[in-house]
């Protein structure tokens, strides 16, 4: 038995965006539903360890007081009854409005174990989707060996739990994400053998347009740079992990110099003794529910595939808006802004009080702190000859343990020219995971560097009616049918 | 530049791509075009099954047996490329007069050259561990076999190149070249093709190429939908469905059929179908239609409840108003023949297709008589129907 | 409430003692422990563990108070909880049938 939720507004994701959108939303007068899949609110950006000391321990964490604001806002508006707050809880499938003038149904479903959830499903005349990102992959040799973590796992253990994935460790990759989870490493007490960067940090300062509209971002800079001194970790640009070592977990890598495009300098490899590789690409958002929804969506700077909205957060459905990663990866301060944005619009839209003071400064900000995430993009890019350092035995897909070589076997001698149809003979994207994590790489190899992928490439892989793994029992039982 | 050809495949999904081949085996010079990438319509939704078991006896049994047989003997040194399985199909009825029906049925069959064993419910789980104990009764065929059908295409093209053939993705056919009535080529979106035939092989859009020369195809688009769950240690051994699947295939109505499919891989996920349902090429998931088949899989499989499914695809059968596909020149445009309509058996018959077809175009006597599949067949009535 | 959180609880996995606290999830207290794989791949059998750490990649699967395929990284550690290395399809890859699947056919 299930228990339909009617609400003017749901808010998916509570991270950075979803907390701003559902608090600013509710106070705003619209009901709140909020559906979020960790166990506490705050998403990737704010993990903390769920202590009451955990909420002070984070000087490290820029925007930390506007955390504390947006949870304690959250804690008094569910109190008041404004905002109901379905915590560790996945949206298994999106049905847009049948007709104009019906709601948008969310099925949701338990993100561990089996009870059933309740309420479920949750009927809302407005989303804000705000489904944040994850960690951009690579594969390189040996990266499903144990002892290998996206960079933003190895930050969730650190900061959500306080464990340290490593007692010696290697951060590799592209963008400034590198920075804090090396600092915070070592700050645990690992030993940071070295942050290898696949671009160069001058290219940062090639783009001025960028900095100067986020002038906290150089202070930021300054500040690291000295941690990094003190911590003694190796900075190392233009430098790439070319294979990492190991029988049963990770015991060493071999690193290499990269040239501009990503291809390694023969003759700059050092091996050196690690056991935790955090391996980081930048981050790339989650799709499937803006897709469901029948939102328009395009390429950003970063090759990543984001929801298309407007300057007021609006996508191309109505009822439906999108902020933070979705819309363009960006960072917490941004996705904050953009949460807040989004609600006073839906809250205009459904003919609330309109506040167009603010709106208007709200806008004005989001279009500096884009210009500066597009910045970090074009500072940050996935090298393009970054398949250089793969042979055909690494793995590509981890869920179907699809190799290089069999993918290559397919471009080559069976005529797939595209991600979709390399897919359907190799099956890399198969598995559990459905291509979240190698889809983008696998893209690449698809296309073999003939072309650069577009979103007719890339937005039939990002499409999972099923956003989340549903079991038989829950989808046959749903209302209307019987056994 | 004009490229020449003896014969323009146009599609390059099952039944494209057996044609390709067999053309080219046949010595004759092929182009095929494709306008989107290999076997990216319903070739790429499509579970891979050869049945017999649920052919309506007369001309679409013959075929069936015919593909059959060119699966095994033609192709049978190809068969590993295309994880060709012969696993075997389990029919099971839950009453007493689905139980009767089904021994009538499987007496018929036997006459008819199609291998079946009645089995009784006691003996169902001999087949099938975890088949639910409340059927009444079964039949089993062990000529039921399944192939990967991307495998398939992929090295049926493969082997056409290497007999010549060129095969050309992303290519979409704009209009059909003429001289007089004949058809004599194709115009394409990179250039046009001068050929002494062109084969129509567009699936569920054949109707569309078929108006490139101002005749009329009733073929249309019947939707599905497949569910797929999670990776599983041995679950499902062969093919099983209900009795009503039959049912099912030749039956007409627009609205949802859904009737219980189920069976597993190589990989060890397992795909649950069927659904069949007139509604053009929408390709939005249907939540109602995704909720039958995991009911009705749940139905027979009742351990099935707990397991996830990770992923649900679609895919438009090409259907003609008789069920049964064409097969031949046609009459009204001659140099246009056309190879499709098989509705939820392409895979399954694509190669007798394939062969039959080569046969027909290089003018020699076909195995099998075509008349049943002729492309003119069809009445006024039945062509109004189709494009109304 | 504050009270509750970090306190030290014990785990069991593979019928070994694990240390944990509350509010860690279930992969935090097998990677203090030092525990960096618990389950092997479908087709070449190598160790998988942690690897988005955010539930994603479902690289992290395992069986939980009998529930299989539970991604450890979101699971929160609860006193007493019993956890199994390895997922279904391991259990069963070989001809045989899973624990879970056979306890529930008996149960029809």
């Amino acid at each position: 038995m299930t228990e339909t939720l009617r609400t003017r507004l749901a808010v998916v994701g509570a991270g950075p965006a979803g907390l701003a959108a559902a608090t600013t939303a509710a106070r705003a007068g619209l009901s709140v539903v909020l559906v979020d899949a960790g166990e506490q609110p705050g998403g990737q950006y704010w993990r903390h360890r769920p202590s009451s000391t955990g909420r002070n321990e984070h000087r490290a964490y820029h925007d930390w007081r506007t955390f504390l604001r947006l949870a304690s806002e959250l804690d008094g508006l569910r109190d008041g009854g404004r905002v109901h707050y379905l915590p560790a809880t996945q949206v298994w499938f999106l049905d847009p409005p049948s007709r104009p003038g019906q709601p948008h149904v969310l099925r949701l479903s338990p993100v561990h174990g089996d009870a059933a959830t309740r309420p479920n499903p949750v009927e809302a005349d407005a989303l804000v989707l705000c489904p944040g990102g994850y960690d951009r992959q690579l594969p390189v040799p040996g990266w499903d060996l144990p002892g290998v973590m996206a960079a933003g796992g190895v930050q969730a253990l650190l900061k959500g739990h306080g464990v340290a994935a490593g007692r010696r460790a290697i951060v590799a990759g592209t963008g400034p994400f590198l920075l804090p989870v090396a600092t915070g490493l070592a700050a645990a007490g690992v030993e940071v053998v070295s942050i290898c960067e696949a671009g160069a940090p001058s290219a940062w300062l090639r783009r001025p347009a960028g900095l100067v509209a986020a002038p906290s971002k150089l202070v930021e800079g300054a500040g690291y740079a000295a941690v990094l001194l003190r911590r003694r970790i190796r900075y190392r640009p233009r430098t790439a992990i070319l294979r990492i070592h190991g029988r049963d977990a990770v015991e060493a890598v071999t690193i290499t110099r990269v040239d501009r495009q990503g291809r390694p300098v023969a003759g700059t490899e050092r091996r050196l003794t690690v056991d935790l590789v955090a391996l980081g690409w930048g981050f790339t958002p989650s799709l499937e529910l803006i897709i469901a929804a029948g939102a328009e969506t395009r390429v950003d700077l970063d090759g990543s595939l984001v929801a298309t909205v407007d300057d007021w957060q609006r996508s191309s459905r109505p009822g439906v808006y999108v902020a933070g990663e979705a819309t363009g990866v960006g960072g917490a301060r941004l996705a904050v802004l953009e949460g807040e944005l989004a609600a006073l619009t839906a809250a205009d839209d459904a003919g609330l009080p309109s506040m167009p003071g603010r709106t208007k400064r709200l806008r004005r900000t989001i279009r500096r702190a884009r210009a500066f995430a597009r910045a970090m993009h074009l500072a940050h890019p996935v090298p393009p000859a970054w398949s250089a350092w793969l042979d055909d035995e690494t793995t590509v897909c981890r869920c179907e343990e699809v190799t290089v070589g069999d993918i290559r076997q397919a471009r080559d001698e069976l005529g797939a020219d595209d991600q979709r149809t390399v897919k359907l003979l190799a099956r890399p994207g198969m598995g559990w995971c459905q291509g979240r994590v190698c889809g983008y790489a696998t893209a690449c190899l698809a296309a073999a560097s003939r072309r650069v992928l577009d979103a007719a490439d890339l937005r039939p892989l990002a499409a999972r009616p099923l956003a989340a793994p549903v079991s038989l029992g829950d989808l046959a039982d749903l209302a209307g049918g019987s056994a | 530049m004009t490229h020449t050809a003896d014969v323009v495949v146009v599609g390059a999904g099952a039944v494209g791509a057996a044609c390709a081949y067999f053309l080219a085996r046949a010595g004759l010079r092929v182009f095929v075009v494709e306008r989107d990438a290999i076997a990216s319509g319903t070739t790429s939704a499509c579970e891979g099954n050869l049945l017999v078991s649920d052919k309506e006896l007369g001309p679409e049994l013959a075929l069936a047996l015919y593909s059959r047989s060119v699966w095994r003997d033609d192709l049978a040194e190809h068969g590993h490329r295309w994880e060709f399985e012969a696993k075997g199909g389990l029919v099971v009825v839950a009453s007493e007069e689905g139980a009767q029906t089904l021994s009538a049925l499987a007496a018929r069959q036997r006459e008819a050259g199609i291998e079946v064993s009645e089995v009784a419910c006691a003996d169902l789980r001999d087949y099938e561990p975890y088949l639910t104990p409340s059927l009444a009764a079964g039949a089993f065929y062990p000529q039921d076999a399944q192939v990967q059908p991307m495998l398939l295409v992929a090295h049926l093209l493969r082997m056409a190149r290497k007999l010549g053939a060129t095969v050309r993705t992303h290519t979409e056919v704009t209009g059909l070249r003429r001289t007089g009535d004949r058809v004599t080529g194709v115009e394409t979106s990179t250039g046009p093709v001068a050929a002494g035939a062109v084969l129509n092989a567009a699936g569920p859009w054949a109707g569309r190429v078929a108006r490139l020369a101002d005749v009329a195809l009733p073929v249309l688009p019947r939707r599905g939908f497949v569910l797929v769950t999670e990776p599983l240690p041995r679950v499902v051994r062969h093919k099983v469905y209900a009795g009503e699947y039959v049912a099912g295939v030749v039956s007409s109505d627009a609205g949802l059929q859904a009737s219980p499919v189920v069976e597993g891989t190589p990989s060890g996920t397992i795909l649950i179908g069927s659904s069949r349902e007139r509604v053009g090429f929408d390709r939005r998931a249907s939540l109602p239609v995704l909720s039958s088949l995991a009911r009705n899989a749940v139905a027979l499989f009742p351990t099935l409840r707990g397991v996830k499914a990770i992923r649900s695809y679609v895919g438009f059968r090409p259907y003609c108003p008789d069920h049964l596909p064409v097969i031949g020149e046609d009459r009204r445009a001659p140099g246009l023949w056309h190879a499709g309509g098989h509705e939820g058996a392409g895979i399954g018959l694509s190669v007798g297709t394939g062969k039959l077809l080569a046969q027909a175009l290089l003018g020699t006597t076909t195995d099998l008589d075509l008349t049943p599949f002729a492309p003119n067949r069809f009445t006024a009535d039945q062509l109004e129907a189709a494009h109304g | 409430m504050a009270d509750e959180l970090e306190r030290p609880i014990t785990l069991s996995f593979d019928g070994g003692p694990i240390p944990a606290f509350v509010g860690d999830s279930v992969g935090a207290a097998l990677a203090r422990a030092g525990v960096r794989s618990w389950r092997t791949t479908r087709r070449t059998g190598r160790p998988r563990g942690l690897f988005c750490g955010i539930g994603i990649c479902h690289d992290c699967l395992l069986t939980v108070d009998g529930s299989p395929n539970q991604r450890a990284c979101l699971v929160p550690a609860v006193d007493g909880m019993e956890l199994r290395s390895g997922t279904w399809a391991e259990h069963g890859g070989s001809g045989g049938s899973p624990p879970g699947l056979t306890q529930r056919v008996a149960d029809d």
